[in-house]
């Protein structure tokens, strides 16, 4: 027998790990240097942070190299690095880390930022707790997936898929559990990263009453 | 006193549910929070509404305050002021009283929390207890460090690597120089208190009109302490500059602190500049005077907060949550309040606050939405509720290893 859905929050404790960067070369030192979890950081948390905006897509290295040192060509590679098609954050390391090294092996511009604009290194700490709250069918899902907080939906939705390693979120792994292989599929095809949270959480209970209503 | 409870209304049933659940992990440890100061000050204001919400929420929380002399006081306004970057001159004999005043209190005060909460460098010494104890132990700074004078720090890194974890306000306040784990938790605004909650509009005019205040003229405010850091002189002569252009009214208010021995000097010196211009209203309101702040912040058309350093700014989410376009400086925590020209105006200068002050003063419907914005950035992201949960998690977090934990 298929278990129910067991809905988690997480909280984020946000480290400063003391490290800047006033240039390219800099990021570059950093990038490679510092915890995954600071990669993590850096292109998430504009998700939870800005929530109820119109998400843009920066990550903070992406916004730092045009708002900060005018690289707009650079910035623009940093914004097209396609986080949703990594599931591991060391290829995302590596990926950002291979665009910063063939800008500086050609040649490109590396700049200091002026003072107080640099860039300033953070990580976080996640800590996961079980909700009271278990669906044991759709009908339950969708009612419990209103109630839920957005930390909630934030972690089934991205931690899990990115820091835990696990390759699909976590709503459309038990819902192939229980045979909704087809809604399964449809949330997985969602790009989290283009829409806000809250729009995010609308969308997949519309697609779960649907699916319920059918 | 608020209840846990009375916040649903404000930040969601999800957003309380979920705080009570992580307190409910912090069951059978004490927090104890230790400052110099009883009232007066944003240290002394979080706490006196945070203690109550923790313990509503079931978490063992205390708060005690340290016993210093005038002598003691004038030391650690020094070093505040050094840590700020200012060319102050400590000598031996000063760092040694303060730490024998810290040593008297290590003797006299119980330290008896799991979790040892220090607020600021004042108590910082206490640390030397820790050797007794197996308890956690963090120091929470307030100011802005960014650029320190180098002899001041160097002092205190000794006591700061004593503890387990250091909590700063601001990223820019990193440092690379210190071995333990640094943390980065914004303070907070109440949006229940006295000084945020929602006024009568009776209530606002009589407060208006017993400091004279003329609502048909826009009224431009800062409150804060009389502080150089606050640069009050700044605020006029940005005044004295738009004042040419548009009939207004500047008002200055704010109070002192029990720690801070500068303020009445300045107060004297401001309220001397002042005399000569009957629309300067410098306004000293003691440590009770929580409604007349939000009285003041709700009547006014726009509100500055041009300082030359601080620890955080909160002044500002005070002025954002009541809805007010802001222009302030761009320093300590204000730039993660203000989204330059999205929810509020960042400047750097006397020239660009008075440009600044006199495009919103003719520009209401964007001066409106900059107030708007900022209202609804404040809700995500400086009320109380999110302090509380930083704190839960931060202290949970010490009894755990690596980034990432199920508890």
């Amino acid at each position: 027998m298929t278990e129910g859905f067991h809905f988690y929050t997480q909280y984020h404790l946000l480290e400063l790990l003391g490290l800047t960067a006033r240039s390219p070369e800099d990021m570059l030192s950093c990038i490679k240097k510092v915890p995954v979890s600071s990669i993590y950081y850096h292109t998430h948390h504009f998700l939870q942070r800005h929530h109820y905006l119109s998400p843009e897509p920066p990550n903070d290295f992406a916004f730092w190299l045009m708002d900060a040192l005018h690289l707009q060509s650079l910035g623009e590679e940093f914004l097209g690095v396609d986080t949703i098609s990594f599931c591991n954050l060391e290829d995302l390391r590596g990926a950002f880390a291979d665009i910063l090294e063939n800008h500086l092996l050609k040649g490109g511009e590396n700049p200091n930022c002026m003072p107080g604009f640099e860039f300033h290194f953070l990580a976080c700490y996640t800590l996961i707790l079980p909700l009271p709250y278990t669906a044991n069918n759709l009908q339950e899902f969708a009612e419990l997936l209103r109630k839920v907080s957005i930390r909630s939906l934030y972690f089934h939705m991205f931690e899990a898929r990115m820091r835990l390693g696990v390759r699909d979120n976590d709503f459309s792994q038990w819902m192939k559990g229980i045979g909704e292989e087809q809604l399964a599929h449809d949330i997985s095809k969602l790009d989290p990263y283009s829409i806000t949270l809250e729009n995010l959480r609308g969308k997949i209970i519309r697609m779960v009453e649907d699916r319920v209503k059918n | 006193m608020s209840k846990i409870n009375d916040y649903r209304a404000i930040v969601g049933d999800d957003e309380v549910d979920e705080l009570c659940i992580l307190a409910d992990r912090l069951k059978g440890k004490s927090v104890q929070n230790i400052n110099s100061t009883a009232v007066g000050g944003g240290v002394a204001e979080i706490l006196s509404r945070m203690i109550p919400l923790l313990r509503d929420l079931g978490v063992d929380a205390s708060w005690d305050v340290i016993k210093g002399d005038e002598r003691f006081f004038a030391i650690t306004k020094k070093i505040h002021n050094a840590l700020h970057g200012l060319g102050v001159d400590i000598s031996q004999s000063d760092l040694d009283y303060f730490q024998e005043v810290n040593r008297q209190n290590c003797e006299l005060m119980d330290l008896f929390g799991d979790i040892v909460f220090i607020h600021d460098p004042q108590p910082i010494g206490l640390v030397a207890r820790r050797e007794h104890r197996e308890s956690k132990w963090i120091w929470r700074c307030h100011i802005d460090i960014s650029d320190p004078q180098e002899a001041t720090m160097n002092f205190l890194r000794d006591y700061i690597n004593k503890y387990d974890a250091a909590v700063f306000s601001a990223p820019i306040f990193g440092r690379s120089d210190l071995s333990i784990k640094q943390i980065l938790i914004s303070p907070s605004i109440d949006p229940l208190s006295e000084k945020n909650r929602e006024l009568p509009p009776e209530t606002i005019d009589s407060i208006v009109d017993r400091y004279d205040l003329d609502r048909d003229r826009p009224i431009v405010t800062q409150i804060s302490r009389f502080d150089y850091l606050k640069d009050p002189m700044g605020v006029i002569e940005v005044y004295k500059k738009v004042k040419t252009h548009i009939d207004c009214q500047l008002v200055l208010a704010g109070g002192g602190a029990t720690d801070d021995p500068e303020g009445p000097r300045i107060l004297d010196q401001i309220k001397s500049v002042a005399e000569m211009d009957p629309d300067i209203h410098v306004i000293y309101l003691p440590p009770s005077s929580d409604i007349e702040i939000n009285a003041l912040q709700r009547a006014s058309t726009v509100i500055l907060q041009k300082s030359l350093r601080e620890g955080f700014g909160l002044t500002v989410s005070e002025a954002l949550w009541k809805a007010k376009p802001v222009i302030a400086s761009a320093v300590g925590g204000i730039p993660l309040q203000i989204a330059h020209k999205h929810s509020g105006i960042l400047t750097c200068s006397v020239a660009g606050t008075a440009h600044y002050l006199k495009e919103l003063l003719s520009d209401p419907e964007y001066a409106i939405k900059l107030g708007e914005n900022g209202r609804e950035h404040v809700k995500n992201n400086f009320l109380i509720t999110r302090h509380i949960k930083d704190y839960l998690s931060l202290f949970i977090s010490l009894y755990y290893k690596g980034y990432l934990n199920y508890l």
